[in-house]
């Protein structure tokens, strides 16, 4: 049978080996059975990964590449009815109101002692600075935090070894939020006026619930991305930023200036013992704060107006800037917590830092100035060593379980395999085109799972079946089992992936929610029972209490709304059977659907536009009468007499009743 | 083959539920061969918080093993396993007993497979009947073609004018209708 699949798949890639390509060529009959996960078997891994400018979060599995689901973060999502429920609508506020969209780059799934525990993945919006924390036993949004005093949160949801705090820092420097300390100025008084932030988002060790701890403010520099130590280096955490130069216009040239930029190592224990010492300046800002309250079913969004603010021109040890060459992107620490590599986009080198080192460079103020009243140290006394000639556009690195490294090449297109200690490249691969992430399961947490690098490409170009000029982005599966790595597979994906990450299936299956449990959905328009269902009229708002179960709603004949009601279906689904979700749609509604997974209850609004009898269903085929799932709703004209009724099941001929 | 998987799936299953006896979820251990296409049907779906459904309601109840053992030797078992929704007449242990002697064991053999299939079909509807829907003198069309028609005498539900519905049970794809005595269709009469 197995020889049979395999047979079937070399004949299959036999002939597609017409293929006027050389490079295609690669992957083999052995790298097929290697991807080959039959049906009704599982992944290895769980992949999950950023959706870059579609705001979502995309789960896949390992190695077969395929995709289970898309989960709606910063995101409204029709299909769902994520940010169109009344119940989600909150949990896409803002200090700015409502913002349906966002830029997800960065994934962070959480550790404990520094490896996967596989409770939470947080994701970062680019665009109106936040952090989402998505469940990972139910795979929803739980919780979303934005963030004052920040503009581009790009270096972002990175986390501390213990999940102690997810943090975030600002790519687009600007003047401070606070106290009209955004005034009305000039952009070329960026010098003067902008400002940068790192802020220390505090995560519950229990509940996961975010909360914004404290901010240090930093010099105008563009912070791009981060690492937390680990091990010895656990109370540090590194950012990489580039614009030094300062520049507020074409920085494609303006802030390509200098020959070196900097890491910022932060020493957050003690910016911590700071803040617990009074040694903070609280300041008026405007954030929001939303979650998703599980006992209510109801996204709940709060305006919180404090935040803590660290200046470590005053507080000299909780920052100093190590240079780093040629604006860095990549800031990577490696499994033992002793290296951290960053990636000059313009570099011809990869500099690897020593933690040791860094810490004697401090003990010995071994400064070699300051930049904007931080102290810089030096280059050299910092450096383990750096690798040479490495390739073009060093981008990011992850690490396996044996010492190496994996360092992605845009402008060079491939991967190359380095080791940490001796600094030699082992290998290199070519990428199908112009890599950006890449990610290795555990790659980023002390204990690194290895086996695979899965690479992130930002060009598709001729790689599959083309679809006019808007392509997808493509993902490409290696084997790192051995010296060599080893193209096995690619995979189209949604959105834009930035960074990713990968966990074993055994840390996330086992709590994978099933359903919503009906005696603990305290909705406040939770109707538990069909003889429960009922039409509420309070003013021009009409309530209903609606039911879905196979294959029928209730009540499924509605009469007594009237043009200028606003009405609410609050349907809850009382399957208690995993995978019976019931979908709920009325024509006209100015929304989305609802998807209600069993045990739920959520609720559409809709404003009757006009007089006639308007058709409401179920959208989710849910069984062998879905067809038969649907109702009506009489809309009658403002002013109308007729009276509030509904039924079910009714046939018998109501009495005709005419509005005025 | 696809009965070769089958048994295997079966096999490894019991094995496990025997070997470990606790939580099915590692039942869908992930380091099992990824390379073998797993075919068991629906009825095979470790899934031990949701509501049970007609099919395990059946196997969990005392009174209905003959249904049960009725129900595997046709092979029905997954079908009742689906989504549905299903209003089934159960038939107990009793109500089986209450055939002439004999029936049950020829029904049961193989060569009378789809007469069994038949009758059993004809107490499975598709649709979810609840007794408030239910209305006297109502024809139901059975899974099998052929009709069976209800009878409301006060609170009690008599089918086919002789067979009286005793309890009722909600299961997660339907309800269950248990029953005391067995329904047979108009042909075998």
């Amino acid at each position: 049978m197995k020889n049979l699949i395999v047979l079937i798949i070399l004949i299959a890639l036999g002939a597609y080996g017409c293929k006027p390509k050389t490079t295609g060529s690669i992957a083999t009959g052995d790298a097929a059975s290697k991807v080959y996960v039959a049906p009704g078997s599982y992944d290895e891994f769980y992949s999950v990964v950023s959706g870059g400018f579609s705001g979502q979060m995309a789960i896949y599995g390992i190695p077969s590449g395929r995709l289970f689901r898309v989960i709606p973060v910063f995101s409204q999502d029709p299909q769902s009815g994520y940010g169109y429920s009344e119940e989600t609508k909150p949990m896409l506020m803002t200090s700015h109101g409502y913002v349906p969209w966002d830029d997800l780059h960065h994934i962070a799934l959480s550790t404990t002692n520094g490896t996967h525990d596989g409770r939470w993945a947080f994701g970062n919006g680019n665009n109106t600075p936040r952090i989402a924390r998505i469940d990972m036993t139910t795979f929803r949004t739980a919780e979303i935090i934005e963030l004052p005093n920040s503009s581009g949160n790009h270096s972002s949801p990175f986390i501390t070894e213990n999940t102690e705090y997810t943090i975030a820092g600002t790519r687009f420097s600007y003047p401070p939020d606070y106290d009209g300390a955004n005034p009305d100025v000039s952009i070329s008084s960026y010098k003067d006026n902008f400002k940068g932030y790192l802020s220390f988002v505090g995560v519950d060790k229990e509940s996961g619930m975010m909360d914004l701890s404290f901010q240090i403010q930093i010099p105008p520099l563009n912070t791009d991305l981060a690492r937390g130590g680990k091990g010895p280096s656990h109370d540090w955490f590194f950012f990489s930023c580039y614009n030094s130069e300062k520049a507020f216009t074409l920085l494609e040239v303006n802030a390509s200036q200098k020959d070196k930029d900097f890491i910022l190592a932060v020493n957050w224990k003690k910016a911590e013992q700071y803040v617990k010492e009074g040694k903070a300046k609280a300041q008026k800002v405007k954030y929001a704060h939303n979650y998703f309250d599980e006992n209510t079913q109801t996204a709940v969004s709060e305006i919180r107006t404090d935040v803590l603010v660290l200046d470590p021109k005053e507080l000299k040890d909780i920052l100093y800037l190590i240079p780093c060459p040629k604006s860095p992107h990549g800031c990577d620490v490696d499994p033992t917590g002793q290296y951290i590599v960053g990636s000059g986009k313009l570099a011809a080198i990869i500099p690897v830092f020593s933690f040791e080192k860094i810490q004697k460079a401090i003990a010995n103020n071994d400064f070699e100035a300051e930049y904007d009243g931080i102290k810089v140290l030096k280059y050299e006394s910092c450096l383990h060593g750096e690798v040479k000639k490495p390739g073009l556009g060093p981008l990011h690195t992850e690490f396996d379980n044996e010492g190496n490294a994996y360092t992605s090449f845009f402008v060079s297109s491939e991967i190359v395999k380095w080791n940490v200690k001796s600094l030699e490249i082992i290998d290199r691969v070519p990428t199908y085109y112009s890599i950006g992430h890449l990610s290795i399961p555990g790659g980023p947490t002390s204990k690194p799972w290895g086996k695979y690098v899965i690479a992130y490409n930002k060009i598709t170009k001729d790689r599959y079946l083309p679809t006019g000029p808007e392509l997808n982005q493509s993902a490409q599966l290696f084997s790192i089992e051995g010296d060599k790595m080893k193209l096995l597979l690619d995979f189209p994906t949604i959105g834009e992936p930035h960074y990713a990450e990968a966990i074993p299936a055994e840390l996330i299956m086992p709590n994978s929610k099933k359903i919503y449990k009906l005696e603990e959905n305290n909705h406040p328009y939770a109707t538990k029972q069909e003889k429960e269902t009922k039409v509420v009229r309070e003013g021009n708002k009409v309530h209903i209490y609606m039911t879905a179960i196979r294959s029928h709603l209730v009540p499924d004949n509605i009469e007594g709304v009237k043009i200028g009601d606003e009405v609410y279906f609050h349907v809850t689904n009382l399957e208690q059977d995993w995978d019976v979700p019931h979908g709920f749609a009325i024509k006209g509604a100015n929304n989305a659907e609802l998807l209600i997974m069993p045990g739920e209850t959520q609720t559409l609004k809709w404003n009757p536009d006009r007089v006639g009898i308007f058709p409401f269903y179920c959208t989710d085929f849910c069984s062998a009468l879905h067809q038969e799932m649907q109702g009506y709703i009489r809309v009658s004209p403002a002013g109308s007499s007729v009276p509030i009724i509904f039924s079910t099941g009714k046939t018998a001929e109501v009495k005709a009743t005419t509005g005025k | 083959m696809r009965k070769l998987i089958y048994i295997f799936c079966i096999t490894a299953i019991t094995a496990f539920f025997l070997g470990c006896g606790g939580n099915p979820e590692n039942a869908m251990d992930v380091s099992e061969d990824t390379n073998v296409i797993k075919s068991g049907g629906q009825e095979t779906v470790a899934d031990d918080e949701s509501q049970k459904d007609v099919v395990k309601v059946a196997v969990s109840s005392p009174d209905h093993t003959t249904l049960v053992a009725a129900l595997k030797h046709v092979e029905y078992v997954d079908d009742l396993s689906n989504a549905g929704p299903f209003t089934v007449f159960a038939p107990t242990n009793a109500a089986f007993d209450k055939l002439p002697a004999g029936t049950l064991d020829d029904l049961l053999k193989e060569e009378n497979k789809e007469v069994l299939k038949n009758i059993l079909e004809y107490h499975v509807a598709v649709g979810g009947y609840k007794t408030e829907y239910m209305q006297d003198g109502q024809n139901i069309g059975m899974a099998n073609g052929d009709n069976i028609k209800i009878s409301m005498l006060g609170d009690k539900i008599v089918i086919n004018e002789t067979v009286n519905v005793i309890a009722t049970i909600a299961a997660s794809n339907g309800i269950i209708y248990v029953v005391d005595g067995v329904l047979l269709p108009p042909a075998a009469k």
